[in-house]
């Protein structure tokens, strides 16, 4: 219970039953920033708005790390809800939602992952039927898809394999010296580079944090 | 950068490939280099681009009804205070009383109080957190005050400017849910904010209310409510 809302105590007026929600035709036309900024104000229906964007791809990174279908919806959860509790200070920080999100999305994937031991990285075989799916999502997502995977296969094969390794396979560069049998030195290289290489490659997208606007 | 300094760790911390005590050493040493955070953010929306190159299954539909509602319920519900008579002035006296007040921290900085307070009581600490949590509830109004309730289902009666009760007088505050009506704290009121954390834990559905009682306070009210705040699930 640290560490949480500065100086609103005395500031504190009032009722919580009358607060305006937004509704989702609203939030659909606002910037992941604006939505953000409801979230901070406890607008449940944003948050809901926030999954709709995000909830999917977050799902899909958690689901690549874990291989299981409840470890990644507790990660996914744990990290909408740690963005529920945090976007309040998420002004503070320099970076997009999307990147925030999948961050804590990432964080998570792969501590459960570490804690789990059931780390697996043979390839996952892609889904063919996408139920469900919105087709301009599909689409959005797909181009984005493209984007990365061939600002991956520009990388030297050793800097992909680190990168990859690392970020679907929830390897500490500890590990991933001890399994590819190379000084701790080099897969740090390897990694400095190689997403250094990759930043360059992704250019404005990255900076951008890919996501949707 | 590529040296083995430190420096070249932010790629392997935006790829969460740290842990132990290399993780605790490189946040130390990036909680003092503003550069090293600068290339963190970059490379951490690097490394969120790779969430773009996954093609699987879509979530299950009920994980976002699942998530919105495990939100929901850990947000503190606050609750206006409603008068329901007239004070009575008759029985209040008319001079503010200055002390004795249940629990009262008016115009403290809260995170420097509880820097600079290292005597702050267990109750003065619970009473911060539920207030903490509060706070990031937007509210308006309330001109009587309002009752915080955290998801814990502990909770802080916030008064404002209540009369302040004659020496032989007391505030008490109760919590009621269904046919029990529970004593939950004694307060003396008078000019300014008071908060009193309340002894029982406030489940919603139900009330808090506010009678004015005999000094020491009573274990049933005997008198009419004069504040009610209406506590419903969030």
């Amino acid at each position: 219970m640290s560490n949480r809302g500065e100086g609103g105590v005395i500031s504190l007026r009032g009722r919580r039953t009358e607060r305006p929600q937004t509704t989702a035709r609203e939030l659909a036309h606002l910037s992941d920033e604006a939505v953000v900024a409801l979230v901070a104000r406890s607008d449940d229906q944003a948050l809901a708005e926030l999954y709709r964007r995000f909830g999917r791809l977050a799902y899909g990174l958690a689901f690549r790390i874990l291989r299981d279908d409840a470890l990644a919806q507790d990660a996914v959860q744990e990290a909408f809800l740690g963005v529920w509790r945090a976007a309040g200070r998420f002004t503070a920080e320099r970076a997009k939602p999307s990147t925030w999100l999948l961050t804590l999305v990432h964080r998570r994937a792969v501590d459960l992952v570490r804690r789990e031991q059931r780390r697996r990285t043979e390839p996952l075989q892609p889904e063919t039927e996408q139920a469900g799916a919105e087709a301009a999502d599909e689409a959005e997502l797909a181009t984005q898809r493209q984007t990365i995977r061939e600002a991956l296969r520009q990388l030297p094969a050793e800097q992909r394999e680190a990168i990859e390794l690392a970020y679907y396979g929830g390897y500490t560069q500890s590990e991933l010296a001890e399994r590819l049998g190379e000084p701790l030195g080099t897969i740090k290289s390897r990694m400095f580079t190689g997403l250094a290489r990759l930043r360059e490659h992704l250019g404005e997208d990255a900076r951008a944090g890919v996501g949707p606007a | 950068m590529n040296d083995g300094s430190p420096h070249e760790l932010s790629a392997a911390y935006a790829l969460d490939a740290l842990d132990g005590d290399e993780l605790e050493a490189y946040e130390t040493h990036l909680a003092g280099c503003g550069q090293c955070r600068e290339d963190v953010a970059s490379f951490r929306a690097t490394a969120s681009a790779l969430a773009y190159d996954v093609d699987l299954p879509p979530p299950p539909e009920t994980l976002e009804h699942r998530i919105v509602a495990a939100a929901r319920a850990e947000r503190p519900n606050v609750v206006p205070l409603r008068q329901r008579l007239a004070l009575p002035a008759a029985a209040l006296s008319g001079v503010a009383a200055v002390a004795a007040i249940a629990i009262g921290i008016w115009a403290i900085h809260l995170s420097s109080s509880l820097d600079h307070q290292k005597s702050i009581s267990k109750d003065q600490k619970a009473l911060i957190d539920i207030l903490s949590d509060c706070a990031k509830t937007p509210t308006t109004g309330g001109s009587n005050g309002a009752v915080c309730v955290a998801p814990t289902e502990k909770a802080v009666l916030i008064a404002d400017s209540l009369p302040a009760a004659s020496p032989d007088k007391t505030y008490e505050a109760w919590v009621i849910a269904g046919k029990r009506v529970r004593p939950a704290g004694l307060f003396r009121g008078g000019a300014g904010r008071k908060y009193v954390l309340l002894t029982k834990p406030v489940r919603a559905p139900a009330k808090v209310a506010v009678t004015l009682e005999k000094r020491g306070g009573v274990s049933a009210p005997t008198t009419a409510i004069l504040l009610q705040a209406e506590v419903n699930p969030s």
